[in-house]
């Protein structure tokens, strides 16, 4: 999927870590929207999964994720480590899925 | 009038259709677990020395809401306090499933051992009155490959 190694260890297992690289990070803020949040509604009646709100959330991880790797490639990087995900809601209906780890080269 | 007959239907259909959903759901988490048992979760950070190189992150998520009896319910509970057992059932449904996907997840690229997972919880209602009431949770970690 990404064509960096990550991992939310602070080493990778059987590789060494030769420099540093600082902190990268992706996020981005997604709504829900119209057609998603009626489904919703009505699977509210019977509850359970609502499946909407699980794509769109993976999708917006996925895409956080990805801003993350762009930094650490700018970087020169070809790992991340001690990947760390948030998420904050920034206002009614919305929320921001926020990725973090520290770029590295390793051996 | 019309509205009392609304509601009435929409809390029968809450309780029937929610409790079916939700023993189906406890059924079909415990033959997954049962399924994936042999992919070993720890959450410590440390990593035996003993593995092939490299690792991955998997994770899984997932958002699950309340029936509308149990939201009713817990409404009229909430006033005197206490044990709210149908939160308590919805977030381990949740916690379980999230930690199934991310164990899927480790199976399908071939790893048997996801260390350091962290469970994240984010509430998706936006204000208490409001009619959605569901939570995620995202369960994530390093798969590995042991020797």
């Amino acid at each position: 999927m990404f064509d960096l190694i990550l991992t939310n260890t602070e080493t990778v297992p059987g590789r060494e870590i030769v420099r540093h690289l600082g902190l990268v990070q992706g996020s981005t803020v997604r709504a829900k929207h119209v057609g998603r949040d009626i489904m919703a509604g009505l699977k509210n009646i019977v509850g359970g999964e609502l499946k909407g709100y699980t794509e769109l959330l993976s999708d917006a991880r996925e895409e956080a994720t990805r801003r993350m790797c762009e930094e650490a490639k700018t970087m020169g990087a070809n790992a991340v480590v001690n990947v760390r995900f948030s998420t904050s809601s920034v206002t009614a209906g919305a929320s921001e899925l926020y990725a973090y780890g520290t770029a590295v080269i390793l051996s | 009038m019309g509205g009392f007959i609304t509601v009435a239907i929409l809390l029968a259909i809450g309780l029937v259709f929610g409790q079916i959903n939700e023993q189906n759901h406890f059924k079909r988490l415990r033959r997954d677990e049962e399924d994936l048992s042999d992919i070993l979760t720890v959450n410590l950070k440390d990593l035996p020395l003993e593995m092939q190189p490299n690792g991955m992150l998997v994770s899984g998520n997932v958002v699950v809401a309340v029936d509308y009896f149990k939201k009713i319910a817990t409404g009229i509970k909430q006033l005197f306090g206490g044990r709210l057992r149908s939160y308590e059932s919805l977030v381990e449904r949740a916690r379980r499933e999230a930690i199934v996907r991310m164990k899927k997840e480790a199976r399908d690229i071939g790893a048997d051992a996801v260390y350091n997972v962290r469970l994240e919880f984010t509430s998706m209602g936006q204000q208490p009155r409001q009619a959605f009431g569901g939570v995620e949770l995202l369960a994530y970690g390093t798969a590995v490959k042991l020797k």
